[in-house]
């Protein structure tokens, strides 16, 4: 039973990666990106090829992020420079990251044993000293997504932060301040993406594996847990946004094992996960119908 | 000294739905003038303020701002010198982020946004002295959302975000259309005094008649892309609500409105 708490929230704390660049992109710059799916499996598959060629797996992280940063600075310039819908511009991006991805790495990548991932590296043993392997997975994607949340509640409070801020709140503020509303949405996806990827890395050393469908459905399952967690907070305005996401991401993972054990056929998660979405998103628009909620 | 010469604008060209907004239209606003520009619906005063402010492009003529033309800059690069304040109150603003937040934002207007702390904390005590001259009891509410201020309180916070920095242009785009009548007159008399205070250009487009003559130094009135009055000075002074409303009405009889 612990184990299984564990994994959950291992999970959940890995997952808040993904969850933070979807904050970026759905929350904070309102641009509904389906890159995600793509640029997922994209640091996924660049860190499996990377470490089976003997690269250190905590090199390939910075490498893994670096790619997802280029393909959000392929769906910006598509929406800001060729007026393409954000929607369909991720959609373009996602469709051929895909193949893209094979390329890279084929269609499955394993990493092979007596290779070490960040998970299994010896420098966690000199730091954790003897451990056992899934107690060094818990502290370590934990510190990965608690100095992930730091850096990025920092970077919120500069100016640059700011003004990624104020491109989702009133866009055309951000023309009178004389800035580039462009420039500030292809930053925004490229950090959302850049993040999305580092996730993708993170769960592939995990897992051990690369595959190329990893990527399906992994922006409604950042979404949902997005918005579950700024549902739990949405009284509490002092809660941080990266808090919400945070949380939200370990009570999806939480929710998900529980259904796992009560007998959900796994192979229904997606189905699950998309009904929740659904749900949520029904449920909103329901009260904002109901209270008028003034948000102009 | 703005200058708009010989302005072409058509909206869907080659369209069933094609209207001719300005054909040869010119304007020059000298430095320091405060121009009313009124006229009917559809008579070309907003379309005027977005060509100035490069929101959309003309298909002919040019527009100089000191006697450079700026026709090749787009909207964000021109808005480094022009401040705008527009009819709906909510885009002037970031509802989500507080006063102080959105006051910081507006001092850095034109200046990079780099990596830098965003929140101007040593430039506290300014922000309050500016929020007390508005008497609008914002000066302790720095850390409130913008969102849930009155349309008139975010107005006057639109506007002294728009006139922040130095600006040539302050561009007032009906900008109190949205407010109650009193809320209104307090957001004029705000505007008026900045106006003078930093002797900026201002041009304000406006279908209350009244203001359009109380306020400002000059008044035009456009009909159908064209300035049909024109008046300043002395005899702007001496100029009643009254004359304008008998014109304003003679021209929307003849156009059919």
């Amino acid at each position: 039973m612990l184990d299984v708490l564990v994994s959950a929230l291992t999970q959940g704390l890995i997952y808040a990666i993904l969850c933070y660049g979807l904050l970026i992109s759905y929350k904070i710059l309102d641009f509904p990106d389906l890159t995600v799916d793509g640029s997922f499996p994209l640091g996924a598959a660049v860190t499996a090829v990377l470490i089976t060629n003997g690269v250190h797996p905590l090199l390939t992280l910075p490498i893994a992020m670096l790619a997802g940063a280029l393909a959000g600075l392929a769906t910006g310039l598509i929406h800001v420079c060729l007026k393409v819908r954000d929607l369909l511009a991720g959609i373009i991006t996602m469709t051929a990251l895909f193949s893209i991805d094979l390329k890279i790495a084929g269609s499955n990548l394993p990493i092979p044993r007596g290779t070490d991932t960040v998970f299994t590296a010896p420098f966690l043993d000199r730091l954790f000293g003897p451990v056992s392997l899934s107690l060094k997975k818990l502290i370590l994607s934990c510190v990965i997504a608690l100095a992930f949340k730091f850096l990025l509640d920092l970077y919120f409070k500069t100016k640059s932060g700011m003004l990624l801020r104020a491109t989702g709140d009133n866009s055309v503020l951000v023309t009178s301040l004389a800035q580039s509303e462009g420039k500030m949405k292809i930053l925004g996806l490229v950090l959302s993406n850049s993040l999305v990827a580092l996730c993708g890395a993170v769960v592939c050393q995990e897992q051990r594996s690369f595959s190329s469908t990893m990527g399906t459905g992994q922006m409604v399952l950042g979404l949902a847990s997005v918005i579950i967690g700024l549902t739990v907070f949405k009284k509490l305005s002092f809660v941080k946004l990266t808090t919400a996401a945070l949380v939200g991401s370990i009570l999806y993972k939480l929710c998900i094992q529980a259904a796992i054990l009560a007998g959900l056929d796994p192979s229904l998660l997606k189905l699950i996960t998309a009904i929740l979405f659904l749900a949520i998103l029904a449920v909103g628009s329901l009260e904002r119908r109901k209270g008028g909620k003034a948000r102009a | 000294m703005l200058e708009v010469r010989d302005i072409r604008k058509i909206y869907n060209p080659g369209d069933v739905t094609e209207i001719c907004v300005f054909d040869g239209f010119s304007l020059a606003v000298p430095d320091g003038e405060f121009l009313s520009i009124v006229g009917s619906n559809g008579s070309g005063k907003t379309s005027l303020l977005n060509l100035i402010c490069g929101s959309i492009r003309q298909d002919g003529g040019t527009i100089l701002v000191g006697g450079e033309p700026v026709d090749r800059q787009k909207d964000y690069v021109r808005a480094r010198r022009i401040g705008r304040v527009y009819q709906n109150p909510a885009l002037g603003t970031c509802p989500q982020m507080t006063i102080l937040e959105n006051l910081s934002l507006a001092e850095g207007k034109g200046r990079p946004f780099g990596l830098s702390f965003g929140v101007r904390r040593g430039r506290i005590e300014y922000y309050r002295d500016l929020l007390r001259d508005l008497g609008l009891g914002l000066e302790d509410k720095l850390s409130v959302k913008v969102g849930s201020l009155s349309g008139g309180q975010r107005q006057a916070l639109a506007l002294l975000m728009a006139t922040m920095t130095p600006i040539d242009f302050l561009i007032l785009d009906e900008h109190t259309a949205a407010l109650d009548p009193h809320t209104a007159e307090t957001i004029m008399l705000l505007t008026d005094r900045l106006v003078r205070e930093k002797r900026l250009t201002a041009m304000m487009v406006t279908h209350n008649l009244r203001y359009a003559v109380e306020y400002g130094s000059r008044l035009i009135m456009l009909d159908k892309g064209r300035v049909v009055f024109d008046c300043a000075g002395e005899e702007k002074k001496a100029l009643k609500t009254e004359d304008v409303l008998g014109l304003f009405n003679r021209i929307s009889v003849e156009c059919g409105n």
